[in-house]
């Protein structure tokens, strides 16, 4: 129990901790970290491991054993992802149609949301009016509006103004539904920006558009790619707010229609459920690892405040 | 108002959506999608360019309009208008027609499953931020600078890409149950019989079953927690590492005095954001247990009263109560900015 | 006005992305496109009452129908829009009770929805006004080809919104003929037979492990316990006869009275029963934890050889291959009465609601009415209809078949789905709610005086 004083405030170690010593614990303690991590790695991706591994078992082997026992209970098939992918019929195409409604939808449904939070952002940030703090506090309590209460009321406008059930319709709706939360984000980073930085740029005579693009656009571009990833997510995800603007009609829907729907009318059906799961993944992960090289260190966003 | 926002887009893009039948082709969507970004782009690179260019007097006032008005407006048509609405509605009956004053609120705690819905609702609220905020900061710390690192982001990060309802199906699966005489499908329970315990029926025996839900939603968040701590740490000037480590500061104390202080935005920032998602909450709910046993929460219940049992008061009254729960949030927010400007 | 020009802006913009999808897919089956001639086709001679649009038309329809069964709903009026000229846009998702109400409030309703319960559709009626009562020619149908009983199920404070379209038997019993045989157990003609031979199944000898006579699953997502209320329904018109039952489904008989109770008595007989259930899966609370229709699997295991559930079974994934015949794989029969050859039965059925009655929207109603609908629909299989004009011998498999004559039969005492004619606070909430707790151990007066709290009042 010598050592009480130290675990009650390990921050106050004495200085005069010997060299050796001090080398001895980081090592414990990378170790022990390394320990940790994969932990937390193994544990996060079991369950999908799982998932992944039974979208390649025949459905009857799914439902009567485990997929860890695979070796005992041996049967592969890629019918799962053959069906998934291939399946059409009188009232659905193949899953090709629906992935390009998803894209369809959602590079729009990113990229508008994301361009006006940026000038939002950057407003609320940096260009000083009154009311501002007031009004982005509600501008990002918004975010815990139900999404569900404010689709009728979006629904009559658009009716009122004659796109409903058109692309643009789910794409305005995505706008909205997305701004507070990336509005949120990117005025948190954007806001961390030095001072200096923008001071100077204005003293020599730089508008706010100047600063804009000049500025802030280069400095947040880690920034822009996370909130991207999160934005680009929930729209590829979604499948209430496509449902109900774009009218539903099995043309416009995306992929995560016709999944939900090939779980059949009311049964549900593991294996396709499993199949589909990783052809919906697949293309997100995709973004992320292409966005990865954008999280990288030496940019000064998110850099300690001044 | 929204007309004048979206009219001119719409009946720029009306011959392209309207086009005969007949004549369409399969480049026709993606005809659509390029008419729409460039619009779009158009429009708001032409505003920012007007505003620049007006008259000194007005150009403050021009491009506060221009960078903050867009949103504004879309948000008060979008979500401002139906909240306000929803607040009202919680006052009328279900056919929205007789006032009703505070009587939906007063079936509400008055319902006992009511008010295990909102103790239900508080439990997510307290655990769901903590715990993947500790969870995504601490493996983001451990793989900072690792071999690999974007693989191991990646599988951390992965629970995200998957819809709400993807990983609940994902965690039925984990938790699936079978008989203690019969070979075991879900993981849990196999691990459970392997340790000689007797296989357990993780959702549904209360109050247990909150938590097990409750595991989902950390598992999901926590990638959102690691990736943006994760750029918060990188964004951490070397120099001030490299200072900690000269003065012979241990892990421990790097942690405590260089890399929390450096990521303390974006910690408010996560806190946050998992806060305000675990209130919405409902796809997660609604697939694993439907609501059943006790674990229903407010989003669920507002759902299902509003939409299934056809009671919109009653579900806006739910609606209303998120309001209220999101309002500490918005008040600690509040004083992080307070103090932020004064720093600054 | 406004509404149908939006919906037709809607609709041409689908046709489009619809042609579109074909074309990207290299599918020729673009009639859309094509049959824009009125010249009359070959095999048209059922369809010249509907009349032929030159305008070629679209006409929406949604519903929850989804997967193979939509495939053959879209099937069944290939003929008609040929002969027609009307396009029919087909939409199926699972979320369409939800939806349906919001696109009737936002102004985007489709022509035509096909609505799963009475319930949903009055409530849709009510709440939003935006459903147009059926055209003269619709119930000019109805009155045709359907009982007064079905009539009714459509018709709201005296006025006729819907026509029937598909039905369902509810109560059958399925089990695999060769384990019966092999148990040497006779298909049971009263109740107490079906308890007699459930427990000389219980406690036969040889049994394999987790072997329990009946499997049951509850778990149906958002709307899990509604099998439960299907297995009530069954004993409450068993035990007590249609007049309790129709006074039970409006309200005027409690849940908490004892003639409910007795049907949740003897529901629980089977159910609660740890020694009966639930074979192959677990013990009782498994019920509540097994996919319904998933829960049918261990009968061809032969860990389990009861299973309740509709004549809809046999369209279910579960039973995909199997062959359903009084030899094959598995077979069913209609869970006996107290007496033997009781005739009351349960079922439940699809009704076509428009919210507009343009020439094209009425066509496709008047045509969906039809006998020949039915018949074109039955045959494509999975399905039945309670359609007077139905040929019972267009049915795909004996239980269809079946089914079919038990609704055809005039001396059958047929009665709606009580939970889908109650009040959606009760038929789609506590009572699906009250199973799920009953059968997770809740005691059975707490439940019972929870959903009679529920009851709206009015």
């Amino acid at each position: 129990m010598t050592t009480s004083a130290t675990i009650e405030s390990p921050d106050l170690a004495p200085a005069t901790i010997s060299v050796k010593a001090s080398k001895a614990k980081k090592k414990l303690t990378s170790r022990a970290a390394t320990i940790a991590a994969i932990v937390i790695a193994v544990f996060w991706t079991i369950p999908t491991f799982g998932l992944f591994v039974s979208s390649f078992r025949p459905a009857e082997l799914i439902t009567t054993t485990g997929w860890w026992t695979i070796f005992q209970n041996w049967g592969l098939t890629f019918d799962n992802y053959a069906e998934v992918l291939t399946k059409s019929g009188a009232s659905s195409a193949n899953l090709g149609v629906y992935f390009v409604n998803s894209l369809i939808i959602t590079i729009p449904g990113t990229l508008f949301p994301m361009v006006l939070a940026l000038m939002a952002a950057y407003a609320f940030a940096w260009i000083p009016f009154k009311g501002r703090d007031i009004i982005f506090i509600v501008v990002f309590a918004l975010q815990v509006v139900p999404l569900q209460l404010a689709l009728v009321p979006l629904l009559q406008i658009f009716s009122a103004s004659g796109i409903a059930g058109t692309f643009p319709a789910v794409w305005i709706a995505h706008t909205i539904f997305g701004l507070p939360l990336t509005i949120f984000l990117l005025h948190n980073f954007i806001s961390e920006i030095p001072g200096e930085v923008i001071e100077a740029a204005k003293v020599d005579g730089a508008s706010h558009t100047q600063v804009f693009f000049r500025i802030i656009l280069p400095l947040t571009v880690p920034a822009i790619a996370s909130v991207f990833i999160f934005q680009f997510l929930w729209v590829w995800n979604d499948l209430l707010v496509a449902l109900v603007f774009s009218g539903g009609t099995s043309d416009v829907a995306p992929l995560t229609l016709r999944l939900a729907q090939m779980t059949g009318t009311l049964g549900s059906s593991w294996q396709l459920l499993t199949a589909g799961a990783f052809v919906a993944i697949a293309l997100p992960l995709v973004v992320f690892f292409s966005l990865q090289r954008f999280f990288v260190r030496g940019l000064l966003a998110g850099s300690t405040k001044g | 108002m929204f007309e004048l926002a979206v009219g001119p887009v719409s009946r720029a893009l009306v011959p392209l959506v309207t086009r005969g039948v007949s004549e369409s082709h399969w480049w026709d969507k993606w005809l659509l999608l390029a008419g729409g970004v460039a619009v779009f782009i158009a429009v708001i690179g032409i505003i920012l360019f007007l505003a620049d260019k007006s008259p000194k007097k007005i150009r403050d006032w021009a491009q506060l309009l221009v960078f903050v008005g867009p949103s504004i407006l879309l948000l008060l048509v979008g979500l401002v208008y139906p909240a306000v609405r929803t607040i009202i509605l919680s006052a009328f009956d279900d056919k929205g027609t007789t006032f009703v004053g505070l009587s939906n609120y007063l079936w509400m705690v008055t319902q006992p499953s009511i008010v295990q819905t909102l103790i239900n609702t508080v439990i997510w609220v307290l655990i769901v931020p903590l715990a993947s905020v500790a969870f995504g900061l601490a493996y983001a710390i451990f793989i900072d600078k690792a071999r690999g690192e974007p693989v191991l982001k990646s599988l951390v990060f992965m629970p995200m890409a998957i819809s709400f309802v993807g990983a609940s199906v994902i965690w039925k699966f984990m938790y699936e149950y079978r008989g203690s005489e019969l070979e075991q499908i879900g993981l849990l329970n196999q691990i459970l019989v392997w340790l000689g315990f007797q296989p357990q029926q993780f959702l549904l025996n209360s109050p247990w079953n909150t938590f097990f839900l409750i595991i989902v939603m950390i598992w999901i968040q926590t990638g959102f927690a690691m990736v943006v701590f994760s750029a918060a740490i990188k964004g951490i000037p070397n120099e001030i590492i490299e200072a900690a480590k000269l003065d012979g500061a241990n892990a421990w104390q790097q942690f405590r005095n260089v890399t929390l202080p450096g990521i303390r935005g974006s910690m408010v920032v996560v806190l946050t954001t998992i806060s305000i998602a675990t209130l919405k909450v409902f796809d997660i709910v609604r697939t694993m247990t439907g609501g059943n046993y006790g674990t229903s929460v407010i989003a669920n219940e507002m759902y299902s009263q509003t939409f299934i049992q056809v009671q919109p008061g009653r579900g806006s009254a739910l609606a209303v109560v998120l309001f209220i729960l999101v309002l500490p949030i918005v008040i600690y927010n509040i004083r992080v900015m307070r103090k932020q400007k004064e720093i600054r | 006005m406004k509404h149908v020009k939006t919906t037709r802006r809607l609709i041409s913009t689908a046709a489009m992305v619809g042609a579109v999808g074909l074309v990207l897919v290299g599918c020729s089956s673009g009639d859309a496109a094509e049959s824009q001639s009125a010249a009359p086709v070959a095999g048209c001679e059922d369809y010249g009452t509907y009349g032929t649009f030159t305008d070629n038309p679209n006409v929406a329809i949604s519903s929850t129908i989804v997967d193979t069964e939509a495939d053959n709903l879209v099937k069944s009026w290939e003929q008609f829009e040929k002969c027609t000229g009307i396009t029919i846009k087909y939409t199926g998702n699972k979320d369409f009770e939800s939806q349906i109400l919001q696109q009737a409030q936002g102004g985007t309703a489709p022509d035509i929805a096909l609505f799963p319960q009475p319930g949903l559709l009055a409530s849709v009626v009510n709440t939003t006004g935006k459903v147009v009562p059926a055209p003269d020619s619709v119930v000019a149908n109805i009155d045709k080809w359907w009982s007064a009983d079905w009539k009714g199920y459509g018709t709201i404070d005296g006025t006729v919104y819907a026509a029937p379209l598909m039905a369902s038997v509810k109560g059958y019993i399925w089990y695999s003929p060769a384990d019966l045989k092999a148990r040497g157990i006779e298909i049971p003609t009263t109740l107490d037979e079906l308890m007699a031979d459930t427990e000389a199944m219980a406690t036969a000898s040889d049994n394999p492990k987790g072997y329990k006579p009946w499997c049951a699953g509850m778990e149906s997502g958002a709307a899990s316990g509604w099998p439960g209320t299907d297995w009530i329904e069954d004993y409450v018109l068993r035990l007590n006869g249609p007049d309790v039952y129709d006074q039970w489904a409006s309200g005027t008989t409690k849940f908490n009275s004892d003639e409910i109770k007795k049907a949740f008595t003897g529901v629980g007989d089977i159910l609660l029963n740890p020694d009966y259930v639930n074979g192959g899966i677990g013990n009782v609370k498994s019920i509540n934890s097994s996919a319904w229709a998933d829960a049918i699997a261990p009968i061809a295991q032969g860990t389990c050889s009861f299973y309740h559930g509709a004549s809809f079974m046999a369209a279910q994934s579960a039973l995909e291959g199997k062959d359903i015949s009084e030899n094959g794989d598995l077979y069913a029969f209609m869970l006996p009465g107290t007496e033997a050859d009781a005739n009351a039965v349960t079922g439940a059925g699809e009704f076509v609601g428009a919210f507009n009655n343009d020439p094209a929207t009425v066509a496709v109603q008047t045509y969906l009415s039809s006998d020949t609908w039915a018949n074109n629909r039955v045959k494509l299989g999975g399905v039945i209809s309670a359609n007077k004009g139905l040929d019972p011998a267009n049915a795909d498999s004996p239980i269809s078949e079946q089914s079919v004559k038990i609704l055809q039969d005039p001396n059958t005492t047929f009665r709606f789905d009580a939970s889908d004619a109650m009040p959606a606070a009760v038929g789609s909430g506590s009572f699906w709610t009250g199973i799920v707790n009953w059968i997770n151990g809740d005691s059975l007066d707490s439940v019972l005086s929870a959903i009679d709290s529920s009851w709206p009042a009015s």
